[in-house]
């Protein structure tokens, strides 16, 4: 899929229809070419990429940081896991149920961040994952969460077995609603940020005191952000307890935090394209680097956030960009 | 009422610790407007130099000196080699840097170190001093070494050219490059202060939490609480606030909420400081003119 | 002989912007030159390429090298001081500990001592004021300070930048008069920005006239102060 820059950052208004069907296509006919395994990773990688598209509406679009969404995959894949099992709701249901939980969640911890700028913000956030494990483990709270140990729910059946001859199971029926999910929660951030919403983020990212003067409520703005960055990874959250089958406190550290930021700046703020590079990345790099040693992954990914700040700051996707200019083609940007 | 005594004691030893992380951090933040996200891992990588060289059979106070040479030219290092190529790139591009170096250097100490938690000496005895009986030795000790630490930077800073060029450098880098003064150098020395700082904290509370590669992440929580309570920019404030925030979890832990939600009460401490007063207690206000 | 300073198809600017364009001049040592021009001249932009606080082009030698290419702090080592415009005191910082910062790379501590005790004879106010927070003196105060500041370096090019700006008629005065003294007490080369062209005409022996970033009009500063075309269409008087 092409994807690059409009001379503002903004997302193109016209869709390359071309390359989505194509895209679209050979994701519909992956899973019945891998292995089980492999089509869990690839669903991992979807649910990722939802995350990480919140993360670039935040950081890219809206000019906030944050080391701390792993907070709201966590509150995401509770809200899922203790539905699913104090509640027996099914498990789709549960999505936007989460997506409106952290949704809220978000906004909320957006009010007083608000104020914070920069690295103010970030400290925040960051205090926010570290502190988050000990929150789930805590006594009082156990009957809800599990405690230490967690929460296992059932891995949903698919309903129907089998599809034009091919056969569908649990982890093939799951990577569908992955994809569901995944193009729908892209269809809502393509749609939020080429509207109204998006340039008045963009606004506010790059001329805050500008944006103000023209009547933008730059405070609301960068809640509804925030909110709206958490909504996503919320249901990333969600999905990911659903795919993963268990949630456990210790899944929900700062590092799974640091991880989204890693996936974030590998494939290129603002890229939409960009999350499902980031997302492949941050799937696919440890479980080869786990080979080396078990303190090779981050050993890498550390080295890479600060090569790619000095030396390639727009990530892959700006990578990319970089070289369809060199090849003289105009950019478009998704 | 003991123990009530042997609480604020023993926060106030702990206090000891969190005040020079925090100083440690508001030098940094000073000189480059900077939060060092990193300065956890750095102090925990020099802890771990130490421990290595204890373990080389060498006596203790060696290695403690040892150490403090070894993390000043760590500091140093990663300014020059790190910081300085991101120096003037947007925030983002910044805390970025920094969290790659705080998972470098905890990957790093797992990868040589392993994950296995190991115990560190203290270098004060075990019974109590003087037949006291609400105050251990280690905590008496720890609260001398840092109090002997911070009287030294002191002195440092105020009476000598070379703390007095540093804190010039810190505060008009501009002013201070027309009278000569090598900034570039004088961040440096900042990072290996700040690195020192560290390592000493960090020498001083592996005793008590035990040495292993995430044993620094929630004592930098409460140095970060101290900073923004004392104010990010005001020195005495973070030593102030390090030990006021020492106290705080030690009597809340121990009469209000358990010691399970220590780090909840260090985020609550930093949203809230943040939004209310971000300047902290002794922190200079800044308008920013439109 | 070399001139102290010799500046040849200098280009300066900031960012992608070049605001001063082809400016060459020489100073002689022991001279008193002013830079004259209406605002955005290019004549701060000027002072700040010689003393490499922006990007330049072009070649600038001081006493005979080549510093074009230097950091400041090592132009500075070199003997030239500049006193930018805001002054550029350490406002936190007090008089006394202002000063010492200025003779900071001096090697001899004794004699920056001595100098010390001689910048207080020259502005007695600093004296009193030793151990006063710079930032809360007054504009006039801040300028005097900022000036003792750069002589502690015993410099042998002083670049100053609009000494006069916000300041009483008297104390401009004062300043003007402590600027001949040095020259010619100390043998203190002095290059001079002003917005007051009347008095810097009067001071300085050679003077250059910058308008949109480029050289229009050089020469001895009587004959500019004496031409009234020159006077009335760019100095205002």
């Amino acid at each position: 899929m092409t994807l690059l820059k409009t001379t503002d950052g903004s997302p193109a208004q016209q869709l390359p229809w071309l390359q989505i069907v194509v895209v679209m296509v050979a994701a519909c006919a992956l899973p019945f070419f891998l292995s089980n395994y492999h089509v869990f990773q690839a669903s991992m990688v979807l649910s990722t990429a939802i995350a990480l598209v919140g993360l670039n509406i935040l950081t890219g679009y809206s000019g906030q940081i944050s080391l701390g969404h792993g907070a709201f995959l966590a509150i995401g894949a509770y809200t899922t896991a203790i539905l699913m099992d104090k509640f027996d709701v099914p498990y789709w249901a549960t999505i936007p149920v989460a997506g409106l939980v952290c949704l809220i969640a978000g906004f909320l911890f957006g009010l007083p961040a608000l104020k914070l700028e920069g690295h103010y913000l970030a400290l925040a956030t960051f205090a926010l994952a570290v502190a988050l494990p000990q929150l789930l483990k805590f006594r009082h709270l156990e009957s809800w969460t599990g405690g230490v140990q967690g929460i296992v729910i059932l891995k949903p059946d698919p309903p129907i077995t089998s599809l034009l001859g091919l056969t569908l199971n649990s982890d093939r029926w799951l990577y569908f609603v992955a994809l569901f999910v995944t193009v729908a929660m892209y269809w809502f951030a393509w749609n939020l940020l080429r509207g109204r919403i998006g340039r008045a983020l963009i606004a506010i990212r790059d001329q805050p005191t500008a944006a103000a003067l023209m009547g933008i409520d730059t405070s609301l703005y960068k809640s509804l952000a925030f909110g709206v960055s958490a909504l996503f990874t919320g249901v990333a959250g969600s999905l990911s307890a659903i795919l993963v089958a268990f949630v456990a406190p210790d899944s929900f550290t700062v590092f799974l935090s640091i991880t989204l930021m890693v996936g974030m700046v590998v494939g290129g703020l603002t890229s939409l394209a960009g999350a499902l590079y980031g997302a492949a990345f941050v799937q696919f790099v440890p479980n080869l680097a786990d080979q080396i040693s078990k303190a090779a992954p981050w050993a890498i990914f550390g080295t890479l956030l600060i090569v790619l700040m000095i030396v390639l700051p727009g990530g892959i996707s700006g990578g990319l960009n970089l070289l369809w200019s060199k090849l003289g083609r105009r950019s478009v940007s998704v | 009422m003991e123990t009530f005594i042997h609480q604020v004691v023993a926060g106030i030893a702990t206090g000891g610790v969190y005040a020079s992380l925090a100083l440690a951090l508001v030098m940094i933040y000073q000189s480059t407007h900077h939060i060092n996200f990193a300065q956890g891992e750095i102090a925990m990588f020099a802890t771990y130099l130490a421990w290595t060289l204890i373990n080389a059979g060498l006596p203790y106070w060696v290695a403690f000196f040892g150490t403090v040479i070894l993390a000043f030219s760590l500091g140093v290092l990663i300014q020059r080699v790190i910081i300085r190529p991101v120096e003037n790139a947007p925030v983002l591009n910044v805390v970025v840097v920094f969290i790659g170096l705080l998972v470098i250097l905890n990957s790093m100490a797992g990868w040589i170190f392993t994950y296995t938690i190991k115990a560190f000496p203290s270098p004060f005895p075990k019974e109590p001093p003087f037949g006291l009986s609400f105050i251990s030795s280690h905590e008496l000790g720890s609260i001398g070494v840092t109090l002997v630490l911070l009287v030294m930077l002191y002195s440092f800073f105020r009476f000598t050219p070379l703390g007095l060029a540093m804190r010039a450098a810190a505060q008009n880098p501009v002013s201070s490059r027309l009278v000569g003064i090598r900034v570039g150098w004088m961040l440096a020395l900042g990072w290996g202060l700040a690195a020192v700082l560290g390592s000493i904290a960090g020498m001083m509370i592996a005793p008590v939490v035990f040495l292993e590669p995430n044993m620094m992440s929630g004592v930098l929580l409460y140095a970060f609480a101290a900073a923004l309570v004392g104010g990010i920019d005001s020195p005495g404030g973070a030593v102030l606030g390090g030990f006021l925030v020492g106290i705080l979890e030690n009597l809340l832990g121990a009469y209000v909420i358990g010691t399970e939600l220590k780090l909840s009460v260090a985020l609550v401490l930093i949203v809230t400081v943040l939004t209310i007063r971000p300047a902290g207690l002794f922190g200079k206000v800044i308008v920013t003119r439109v | 002989m070399a001139s102290l300073l010799e500046v040849d198809g200098l280009y300066a600017g900031y960012g992608a912007t070049e605001v001063v364009h082809d400016l060459s001049l020489r100073i002689e040592e022991g001279t008193i030159t002013t830079l004259l021009g209406a605002n955005g001249a290019g004549k701060t932009t000027t002072l700040r390429a010689l003393c490499g606080m922006i990007r330049t082009r072009g070649s600038i030698r001081f006493a005979g090298e080549a510093i074009d290419q230097l950091a400041t702090e090592d132009i500075v080592r070199r003997g030239v001081a500049h006193v930018p415009d805001g002054r550029g005191t350490f406002g936190s910082l007090t008089t006394e500990e202002n000063l010492r910062l200025g003779g900071y790379t001096r090697r001899d501590r004794r004699a920056a001592a001595a100098d010390q005790e001689r910048m207080y004879d020259y502005f007695p106010r600093l004296r009193e004021r030793r151990q006063q927070q710079a930032g809360t003196m007054s504009g006039g105060e801040q300028q005097m300070l900022a000036i003792a500041r750069a002589l502690m370096l015993r410099p042998r090019l002083l670049l100053m930048d609009e000494p006069s700006f916000g300041l009483a008629p008297l104390i401009v005065r004062e300043i003007f008069s402590i600027m001949k003294t040095i020259n010619e007490n100390d043998r203190v080369t002095i290059l001079l920005v002003e917005q007051n062209a009347a008095m810097a005409l009067k001071l300085a022996s050679h003077a250059y006239l910058l308008e949109t970033g480029r050289l229009v009009l050089a020469g001895a500063a009587s004959d500019l102060s004496n031409d009234e075309a020159v006077r009335r269409s760019y100095l205002g008087y």
